[in-house]
């Protein structure tokens, strides 16, 4: 599904990710973890094309495509999702005209006809339930005056939508209350197939117990310093990183 | 300095063959507003109202002016039939400056109301004509007064409701032996009449019929009476020939109520100037302007807000969307006098500049001589939210569509304020072709074919 190898890149002078090796294959869940400011973000940020930041050196391959040469939105098309930490309010853009833009790009894309009213509506309807949507979000505009649960559930919405191979969650369990990480988690699970994988970036092992990755990695400094299963989400819940970075030798 | 030459020499040359072509009652004001102009010449950027647009230059080129009133071969409804969906409206035209009346539309007209040439209806002019449009404040409607031989007349008489919209068509077409590069100046003159009680809804649109160079004076004077009620709106689809510099000036008496929308799809230069005046307590206005420019195009909207009486309400909103090297201006004053209290009035106007080289000139302005008002006015220029670009684009939306979804969302916050329907509905989709491009140049009537 997804490599990258010796990923380096910054953001303005700053170099924030020095050196990142990644596999995943198609059917894997893989968390990240790392404490603030270990590139995390950039990470996500880097795969999907966010042109804030450049990417130096390294490669990374998207179902044997090259991730780097794409555009955002070709990234997109192949099958790549970002859960935005915070997603972004569009005044005056409905949420059902961004979706069905997205949606008939996607299809355009794939040589498709774009998909007729009724079709885009069953599908919106079918797909808001997965979140517990309110139907009334499809008209206003896109993450405006939504709560934050809201937005979250409505990241995990667009992603139904878009039947991605590849999601990235960036932090989408901050700011949610229990019941709603459990809906948000729910609504991930029921979108995973054997031919879907998930990178989980998270702080806390709560949402991971409900996704449960195969996979946890430890990012710090720009650099993927530990990898293991599910029990090393555990000892940083509760040890933290210290011993991690006493491990790799640092105080 | 220089240009009101050719007009003054014009003037005095053919004085008398403009006199034997028009309606007497522009006739015993035409000598009064040549003094006007003479005195005044075509104002410098110096002058704070023309700041932005340089009117000397406008004017500068050789206009040929149609003194002689020969007609303009046209069949305007040959060229535009209006097919708009659900905006049933009484159509006439105005081919240059003159009503086109060889085929008025099936008249849905309730009794009383009058759509005509100021020519056939002089004893209606008379009272209303040049009392609103001061020709010693503007050179420009000082030149219009001194040249317009005719115009159109629009007289709703009391508690008399006009459901139907009126929409003019604005025509501009040279005559058959006009000169292939030569250049054409109409003055088009309009007087809306409303009496006590009386609701109109005007649309006036722009086009342009020949690929030639055109200026077009426009002065407008609308008397809105004691609750009456005018609903206005001016789209204009020319093209980079053209030259529009228009006056309007609107008087509210006692709880009337007036919108008046201006839209700018295509053009080349364009001056649009209102002056509205609350005379009476209680009325209320709604100025909304929507300006969509590339090129070269130049688009200045200047405002003034005059409120003489207390209690009275007005809202302001100008949004504009600049790409390659056009040019906007918004100057807007609201001006509250002695003795008006209970004001309350908004203005904003707000801009995107989509390029470097695209220019935006904002000046609101508040100037407050009561002490009880509500008044509050701002403007923004910017570009594009690159965080909501960015969004999209990872949801597989384009960079260019993604665009397109941002500024259609910009402009479609004026476009949501105008009352009638249909043509509301019609604006959101000529807005979008523009943007996408498809609406290069006026092709006849976008609202109508």
């Amino acid at each position: 599904m997804l490599e990258v190898k010796n990923l380096h890149a910054k953001i303005g002078d700053k170099e924030i990710l020095k050196g990142i090796d990644l596999v995943i294959n198609d059917g894997e869940t893989h968390a990240i973890m790392g404490p603030n400011g270990s590139g995390k973000s950039t990470l996500s940020a880097v795969l999907v094309g966010n042109p804030l930041y450049e990417v130096t050196e390294g490669e990374a391959w998207f179902n044997g495509k090259n991730l780097l040469e794409m555009k955002p939105e070709d990234r997109a098309h192949e099958g790549l999702f970002l859960s935005f930490q915070y997603p972004v309010e569009i005044p005056g853009v409905s949420m059902t005209n961004f979706m069905k833009a997205a949606i008939n790009e996607k299809r355009k894309y794939q040589g498709l006809e774009p998909m007729n009213a009724a079709e885009f509506l069953k599908l919106q309807r079918e797909k808001r339930k997965i979140v517990e949507l309110d139907s009334k979000l499809a008209n206003r505009s896109v993450n405006e005056g939504f709560s934050g649960g809201e937005k979250k559930r409505n990241e995990i919405f667009q992603m139904a939508m878009l039947e991605p191979k590849l999601s990235i969650l960036d932090e989408t369990d901050s700011g949610l209350d229990v019941d709603a990480m459990r809906i948000v988690a729910e609504g991930v699970n029921k979108l995973q197939t054997p031919e879907t994988s998930c990178i989980v970036i998270t702080h806390y092992d709560r949402l991971l117990e409900m996704i449960r990755p195969q996979f946890v990695h430890v990012l710090y400094k720009g650099r993927i310093v530990k990898t293991g299963g599910p029990e090393l989400a555990k000892q940083i819940q509760e040890h933290g990183y210290d011993w991690i970075k006493e491990e790799i030798g640092e105080e | 300095m220089g240009s009101e030459q050719q007009y003054i020499d014009l003037y005095e040359q053919a004085r008398e063959m403009i006199f034997s072509h028009a309606p007497g009652t522009m006739n015993t004001v035409r000598d009064e507003a040549f003094e006007d102009f003479r005195r005044q010449g075509f104002p410098s950027k110096k002058v704070e109202r023309y700041k932005y647009t340089d009117t000397q230059k406008l004017f500068a080129p050789d206009y040929g002016v149609n003194l002689n009133r020969f007609e303009i071969p046209v069949d305007p409804y040959q060229a535009f039939r209006c097919d708009v969906p659900n905006l049933s409206t009484s159509l006439y035209f105005v081919v240059n400056d003159a009503f086109y009346n060889k085929q008025l539309p099936q008249a849905h007209l309730p009794e009383g109301v009058i759509v005509g040439s100021f020519r056939e209806n002089p004893h209606f002019i008379e009272k209303y004509y040049s009392q609103l449009a001061k020709t010693s404040e503007d050179a420009v409607t000082a030149l219009n007064t001194m040249l317009a031989q005719d115009g159109l007349l629009v007289y709703v008489p009391k508690n008399v409701k006009v459901d139907r919209a009126i929409q003019v068509i604005n025509i501009l077409k040279a005559p058959s032996k006009f000169p292939q590069q030569g250049a054409l100046m109409v003055n088009r003159r309009v007087l809306i009449v409303l009496e006590e009680g009386a609701e109109i809804k005007m649309l006036f649109c722009d086009h342009a019929a020949d690929d030639r160079y055109f200026l077009a004076t426009q002065v407008i004077e609308a008397f809105v009476g004691e609750n009456a009620s005018l609903d206005l709106y001016c789209l204009e689809e020319t093209h980079y020939k053209n030259v529009r510099v228009s006056n309007v000036y609107i008087d509210q008496q006692d709880n009337s109520r007036v919108n008046h929308n201006v839209i700018t799809l295509h053009n080349g230069i364009t001056r649009n100037k209102l002056d509205l005046t609350f005379s009476g307590p209680g009325a209320e206005c709604g100025c909304y302007g929507c300006v969509i420019a590339d090129k070269e195009q130049h688009i200045d909207n200047n405002t003034l807000i005059s409120h003489k009486a207390p209690h009275c309400t007005s809202n302001e909103l100008y949004k504009y969307v600049l790409d390659d090297k056009a040019v906007g201006a918004f100057a807007g004053r609201v001006l509250v006098e002695h003795g008006a209290q209970k004001t309350a009035s908004q203005m904003t106007n707000q801009n995107l500049t989509a390029t470097k080289e695209a220019r935006m000139y904002t000046q609101p302005m508040l100037e407050i001589y009561a002490d009880d008002v509500k008044c509050a006015h701002g403007s923004t220029v910017g570009q594009l939210n690159d965080a909501a670009l960015f969004y999209m684009r990872q949801r597989g939306i384009s960079l260019d569509e993604a665009k397109l979804l941002l500024q259609n969302a910009f402009i479609n916050e004026v476009i949501d304020h105008m009352q009638l329907t249909p043509l509301r509905d019609r604006l959101h989709h000529l807005v979008e072709k523009r943007f996408r491009g498809e609406l290069n140049k006026c092709e006849g009537c976008k609202l109508c074919k």
